[in-house]
Parts: C-alpha cells; sequence; structure tokens
C-alpha cells in the first residue's frame, strides 16, 4: 500500500473532482447543488399538484411519481444520454445530460418530502388563513409552505445526502466528477485500493457530516423540546 | 425529428435472449446481494439495540461507513482494489468463476446491509418493552429472547420498509453494469450499441423494471396482509415505516 499517490493527486482529485474547478466541466458539488435546488422547485410543483384537487393533475403527478421511483437512476440518465440524440440528432454535454437527469429523477422523491411536509401542517393554518381572506396562491406562499418548509428541512438534508452519493452515477457517461477522477489517476497510477479509499472517505466525511446536521435541525425544530 | 420506430429490434436475432439474460442476472446478482444484505442487517440491527456497548459501537460504525459512501464507490472497491489483497488460492477461484458478479452481489450485500440495519433497528425499537421483559422472566436468555420472540416480531412489523429496500436493492442492481455485469441496464445499452435503436431499447429495459417493481410490491403487499399481528398493527398506523 502506498498513500503518496493520494497527496501527488490531492489538488486533482478535490479541486477537479469535487468541486469542479479544471480543464474538465466536471465536479460532484457543481452537479450536485444545482441538481437540488432544480429539483427541490419542481418537486414542489409537482408535490403541490398531488395536493390539487383537479383530478387530472393529481392522476398525472402521482404517475410521475410513481413511474420515476420504480426506474434505477442509471436506466434515466441513460435515457437522456442516447435518447436525446437519436431524436434531436445531436448529442447534449455531459453535464446537461446529467443534470437533466438528476433533477427529473429527483424531483420525484423530493415531490413526496414536500407532500409529507405540507400535510403536517395542522388544518387549523388553512382555516386560519381562510378565514383573515387570503386566496389559495397567497395561504399556500404565506402561511402553508413557509411552515411546511421548516418540517422538511430534515428530511432535505437526508435527500441531498442521496442526491450527492448519486451523482457518482455521472461518471458513467464520462462527466468528471470525484468518482470518474479517481478513475483517472488509477488509468495512471494503477491503485485502486488507495484511491477508491481515499474517495470513499472523502464521500463518507461530506454524507455523514450532513447526516449530522440533519439529526441537529431535527432536535432544534423538535417542538416537544420548548 | 426523423427517428424511424422499429420494435422488432427486441425480439429479432439475439436481442430477445440478451434481454431475457439481462432479466436472469439482474434477479440473480439481487438474490445473492438481498442474503447478504439481510444477514448484515439483521446482525448489526440487533447488535445495535443490545446493551453492550462496545457491540452497539461496531455495528453503528458498519452502518455509518457503509451507507454514506456511494455503491458504485464500493463497486469498485471491492472489483479493482480488495482483489490484490486475498489470497492466491481465492483470486484464482474468482477469476474462473466470475469474480465481478461476486464483488458486485457482495458490494450490494454489504451496502444495503447497513440500509436494512436501520430497519430492522426501528422494528426492535417499536415492539413495546414489555415484551423484552415477559421474554426475561420466562427464563430465556438473551440470545434465545431474540432469536424466539424479538426478532419474530420485528420481522413482522418491519414488511413495508423492508419491500422499499429491496425495490431499492433490486434498482440498484444496475449499478453493476458499471464493473462489467451483464445484467438487464448492461443488456439494454448492448442492444442499443448493436442496433442503434436507443428509443426502444430503453423502453424495453424501463418496462421490464416497473414490472419486476410492481410485482415484488404486489407479492410483499399479500404478505403483509397475511403476516399482520391482530391488534398491534393497522396500514398507514404502524409507527414504523
Amino acid at each position: 500500500m502506498d498513500f503518496q499517490v493520494i497527496v501527488n493527486n490531492f489538488a486533482f482529485l478535490m479541486l477537479q473532482g469535487f468541486l469542479g474547478f479544471g480543464a474538465f466541466a466536471g465536479g460532484t458539488l457543481r452537479l450536485a447543488i444545482p441538481a437540488i435546488v432544480l429539483g427541490f422547485i419542481l418537486g414542489t410543483a409537482i408535490g403541490l399538484a398531488r395536493l390539487a384537487r383537479a383530478r387530472w393533475l393529481y392522476l398525472a403527478a402521482a404517475a410521475y411519481v410513481e413511474f420515476f421511483r420504480g426506474v434505477p437512476l442509471v436506466m434515466v440518465i441513460f435515457w437522456f444520454w442516447f435518447i436525446v440524440p437519436a431524436l434531436m440528432g445531436k448529442s447534449l454535454p455531459e453535464y446537461s445530460v446529467a443534470l437533466t437527469a438528476f433533477v427529473m429523477f429527483e424531483a420525484a422523491y423530493l415531490a413526496e418530502i414536500v407532500r409529507s411536509g405540507i400535510q403536517s401542517v395542522p388544518r387549523g393554518q388553512v382555516e386560519a388563513a381562510t378565514a383573515t381572506g387570503l386566496a389559495h396562491g397567497q395561504m399556500m406562499r404565506h402561511v402553508i409552505l413557509p411552515q411546511a418548509l421548516r418540517n422538511m428541512i430534515p428530511a432535505l438534508v437526508t435527500q441531498f445526502i442521496v442526491l450527492l452519493k448519486d451523482t457518482s452515477l455521472a461518471s458513467i457517461i464520462g462527466y468528471v466528477d470525484l468518482t470518474k477522477a479517481a478513475q483517472i489517476v488509477n488509468n495512471r497510477e494503477i491503485r485502486p485500493f488507495e484511491l477508491y479509499l481515499f474517495i470513499a472517505i472523502v464521500y463518507w466525511l461530506s454524507s455523514y457530516g450532513m447526516s449530522r446536521y440533519a439529526r441537529y435541525c431535527e432536535y432544534r425544530l423538535d417542538p416537544s423540546r420548548s | 425529428m426523423n427517428y424511424h420506430f422499429n420494435w422488432s429490434v427486441l425480439w429479432s436475432g439475439q436481442t430477445g435472449a440478451w434481454l431475457l439474460h439481462g432479466v436472469v442476472m439482474t434477479l440473480e446478482i439481487s438474490l445473492v446481494g438481498w442474503f447478504i444484505a439481510a444477514a448484515l442487517g439483521i446482525l448489526s440491527g440487533a447488535l445495535r439495540t443490545l446493551p453492550i456497548l462496545p457491540l452497539r459501537w461496531l455495528a453503528a460504525g458498519y452502518v455509518e461507513f457503509f451507507r454514506n459512501v456511494p455503491l458504485l464507490v464500493w463497486m469498485f472497491f471491492w472489483y479493482f482494489g480488495v482483489p490484490p489483497f486475498l489470497p492466491q488460492a481465492l483470486q484464482d477461484w474468482l477469476l474462473d468463476h466470475g469474480a465481478e458478479f461476486w464483488a458486485g452481489a457482495f458490494a450490494l450485500g454489504v451496502y444495503h446491509g447497513a440500509r436494512f440495519s436501520e430497519v430492522i433497528r426501528s422494528g426492535i425499537g417499536a415492539i413495546p418493552k414489555t415484551q423484552f421483559e415477559a421474554a426475561a422472566s420466562t427464563g430465556l436468555t438473551t440470545a434465545q429472547a431474540y432469536r424466539l420472540v424479538i426478532l419474530p416480531i420485528a420481522f413482522r412489523l418491519i414488511v413495508p420498509p423492508a419491500t422499499n429496500e429491496t425495490l431499492n436493492l433490486l434498482k440498484n442492481s444496475s449499478v453493476a453494469l458499471t464493473i462489467g455485469v451483464a445484467e438487464l441496464t448492461f443488456q439494454v445499452r448492448q442492444i442499443e450499441t448493436y442496433s442503434a435503436k436507443a428509443f426502444e431499447a430503453l423502453a424495453a429495459g424501463t418496462v421490464i423494471y416497473l414490472v419486476l417493481c410492481l410485482t415484488i410490491s404486489a407479492v410483499m403487499a399479500r404478505i403483509e396482509r397475511q403476516t399482520a399481528i391482530p391488534g398491534m398493527i393497522t396500514r398507514g398506523n404502524t409507527g414504523v415505516s
């Protein structure tokens, strides 16, 4: 075992692979952060649609969620990677493909978080908002969503951890994230044990750190504590 | 858009056999992985509820380390990183018996074992304390109490979350294509490569995954009804899932 290989390639692995600064359009965080933000926006729309009174809207949202939750993420990435070129006659860069696939896929899971977050707000809040004369949209924006968001924070952090780990799958289509960066270094150095153990530790530190943060949020937001 | 659909690529020539082999391989690797995951999950999940601190730490360390690292990294680690350190006889055996399959199944099992562990632990946590006391007062040792009383109840409580985890394992088996296991997603990609019919190949794969998932959840819903403990569980009121 020779961990010198990590020291020699530390800058490439962390700057290019993890953060996304360098010659390649890559980076684990550069994919994960926009994906969670855009996924949350789409997920909120779908989660609200699942609670809508209009039957067709509810059914469409439910079908979206069930469909994406029944298919492996690798398959979803391949859809965009292979079908877009076949239909449009030109291929998209890895970053756009990966981002689209992650946003669409994560939105299905985030929609469920948003839905259960909204459903956790007591019914009396809706009645109180209606009684003060707020319209449906105003009620959602000013009363329900701010409270729901608070309840959702732990689940959102957990989902971000899942997403961060899932971004490693973008390496399959050649996106240079932390996993792909380790593969590139390994092709030259042939040190798989040291390299994959190292990136396992980097993923572990970021995931575990965030899961501790989620637990802290849960503790702080626990109403029974105050 | 000038894409010409040709659904017959899915059954003409070898492609039908490829898809079939892919499904069989997906089920095989998932099954082997599932048994490893179940064994590790039950063991570590039960250890985490014992009052013996070093064992709890050991189990907690296993869970926290393995579930917080991407499955893909584990696949690479077990397939590329570990074999050079194994005894020569075992390396030779692996080379002759599909090293990628065993590395993939092992990675799936160890990763999902950590996730199963949490399910088992919450199942045991949902059992009333009186069950532990009753088991102890009838003279059972701790091991007997877990084997004869606690775990059987826990298994019946955790059917819904365990089903979820099983489906996750099945879907995650697709990650094994990265180390060359010829499972369903691998075959879909192969068909795409040979026929250049991306839409048909991916649609077939997607439908097969959906059918597998729906079948498993239908079977598990039946098992859930049959194994429900009367008076203890009502749908949506379990407190465990």
